[in-house]
């Protein structure tokens, strides 16, 4: 199934403004995805039997930099039965303060598999995942300060519980 | 005489309501994080209702090594001996995902010389034997079985000298290079790898004489943790985890990367033959099986290492080696068959930006990518393991676990 074809299946579904742009170059083309409506195109894809796409392979919080102050998630699905791939995007700005998180909603219900994913994309990129069951830490410690993969992070202290950070 | 009578029903009402009171009491239990059973540091909270586990919540993280944080600081090419510490028990095959993943990005994919690509599948399904060996051996030991333990770790010892041969090192390798490897095989290895086929192929069927047939092993795991594919599917898990369930599904044949495509083997699935399809044997056998289908693999490899692609004195496998490992800006996911599922890794690369005397800013290439998302196969298969062991026995849980076959160091990065 080409992008085309699944790019004909979300518009007819959907309209023109569920897509709002593309990546067409490159190794694996990406469809951006209109941030607030990605549970309904996952939940599409994945139902529709021409598309299939029953397989969550990555889910990745990005940070893309300090100068554009951009936050996304980037999916990556398989369909098991078409062996086809297929890369999501989506992303939107914002101001890297830390009572205003960026925020997306959490596609843990179509996909289980994104469920620990999420959980880890909001405790290394502080990315907000609405309607998550249980948005809790998964890999760092509890009283863990900031967000370690976003660009502007840095170490505060010199000390974490008695050992030195060099 | 009729013992039927008001006074004795008074009685056994009130006997069953005590028990039935006794019975309602929960109790959350700590398995690990230093549980032989969890097979490294994983913590497991059990909500348990005596013997009965209502809720499982797993606490990972006690392994976190900050893999991506790393990526992002060093070049490509020194990032690959951290790939070997994610899945410690099956380094070649991390390494060989990251390389093909860099070697994609910067076009040199299709020029790799096929005696590089054999090197690389041989000494990848090498280490896929040793991983399942372990998955093996320690199962056992789960279900209280000592002596496979002590056979596989034997015959893993074999593998683990030749890779030591190879490599220089035992376990974390560093022996899979972008554009090539780190050295050549050493001289009589391709002998000394078939002497240990021939060696191991009759210990296969005494192991499975000992363990897999064996009928206490079998009550202990057969319908004993069920993964329905659906469920198998929706949680991402891949690998032996997956083709348990029933499903035909193995990179190394969809993708076919490497000189895969070249190599008959076959892809076992679980089948359901002692119990449900998808129960823990179900897995526990793919994994044999695959042995197996590793050993056919290897000996296919050994023929052409040993024929058409014969070492030559002129041969250097780091004639290719990239002189600088910069990809254009791009990101691109790789995946292949690690030795416990579908390993991934997502790429980012932007040229780095930085400023010049005049403050003016301008962009140059760089070796260091720009994010790296590491999709652990032990991760997702594991992030399974509340749901199906919803309502098993604590010991059946330790059955559940063992079969799962996560590495800590994968599910933590």
């Amino acid at each position: 199934m080409s992008l085309e074809e699944i790019k004909t299946i979300l518009i007819h579904k959907f309209g023109e403004g569920i897509i709002v742009g593309e990546e067409p170059e490159g190794l694996q083309p990406a469809l951006l995805i209109d941030p607030d409506r990605i549970v309904e195109v996952c939940r599409e894809l994945k139902d529709n039997p021409k598309a299939y796409f029953d397989f969550l392979s990555c889910l990745s919080g990005v940070d893309y930099g300090t100068g554009l102050n951009r936050f996304g998630v980037v999916y990556h699905l398989a369909s098991i039965p078409y062996q086809t791939r297929l890369t999501l995007k989506i992303s939107r700005e914002n101001s890297r303060d830390e009572n205003d998180l960026p925020s997306f909603p959490s596609i843990s219900n179509v996909y289980h598999a994104a469920d620990w994913h999420e959980r880890e994309a909001y405790e290394m990129t502080g990315i907000f995942f609405e309607g998550h069951p249980d948005l809790r830490r998964l890999l760092l410690p509890d009283d863990w300060e900031g967000f370690p993969l976003r660009k502007d992070y840095t170490t505060v202290d010199k000390y974490y519980k008695g050992i030195k950070i060099d | 005489m009729n013992i039927t009578n008001s006074k004795y029903e008074e009685a056994l009402a009130r006997y069953t309501k005590k028990i039935a009171d006794a019975a309602t009491e929960e109790m959350v239990l700590n398995m690990g994080p230093q549980h032989p059973s969890t097979h490294g540091v994983l913590r497991l909270e059990l909500i348990t209702d005596g013997e009965i586990v209502k809720e499982v919540i797993p606490h990972i993280g006690y392994l976190h090594r900050c893999f991506e944080k790393h990526a992002e600081s060093l070049s490509y090419q020194q990032t690959i001996p951290f790939t070997d510490r994610m899945d410690y028990l099956a380094s070649m095959n991390n390494s060989h995902i990251w390389v093909m993943g860099v070697e994609k990005m910067l076009g040199i994919d299709k020029d790799i010389p096929k005696r590089v690509e054999y090197i690389r599948v041989l000494v990848c399904e090498l280490n896929r034997i040793a991983s399942h060996l372990i998955a093996i051996g320690t199962y056992g030991i789960d279900i209280g079985a000592f002596t496979p333990f002590l056979w596989c770790f034997r015959d893993r010892e074999h593998i683990m000298g030749m890779l030591e041969w190879a490599s220089g090192s035992r376990m974390l390798y560093n022996y899979i290079w972008v554009g090539g490897l780190f050295y050549d095989l050493p001289v009589g290895f391709e002998e000394r790898c078939r002497e240990f086929v021939n060696y191991f192929k009759p210990k296969l069927d005494e192991l499975n004489g000992l363990l897999t047939n064996n009928q206490i092993f079998i009550q202990r795991t057969a319908n004993v943790g069920v993964l329905p594919l659906d469920v198998a599917i929706n949680y991402g898990c891949s690998g032996p985890m997956l083709r348990g369930s029933g499903l035909k599904w193995d990179l190394r044949r969809i993708d076919g990367y490497s000189a895969y495509p070249e190599i008959d083997f076959e892809i076992p699935v679980g089948k359901g033959e002692m119990g449900t399809l998808g129960d823990c044997w179900d897995r526990y056998k793919v994994r044999i099986d695959e042995i197996e289908q590793s050993l056919r693999i290897i000996e296919q490899c050994l023929d052409r290492l040993q024929k058409e692609l014969k070492r030559t004195p002129d041969f250097d496998p780091r004639a290719l080696l990239p002189k600088k490992l910069t990809p254009k800006p791009q990101d691109y996911y790789v995946r292949g068959e690690g030795a416990k599922g579908e390993l991934g890794f997502y790429f980012i690369h932007q040229k780095k930006k930085e400023y010049d005397k005049e403050g003016k800013e301008r962009f140059l290439d760089t070796e260091i990518p720009f994010r790296v998302k590491s999709r652990g196969p032990s991760f997702c298969n594991l992030s399974v393991l509340p749901a199906i062991s919803k309502g098993v026995m604590i010991a059946d849980l330790i059955s559940i676990i063992g079969s799962i076959d996560f590495v800590l160091g994968e599910v933590d990065r």
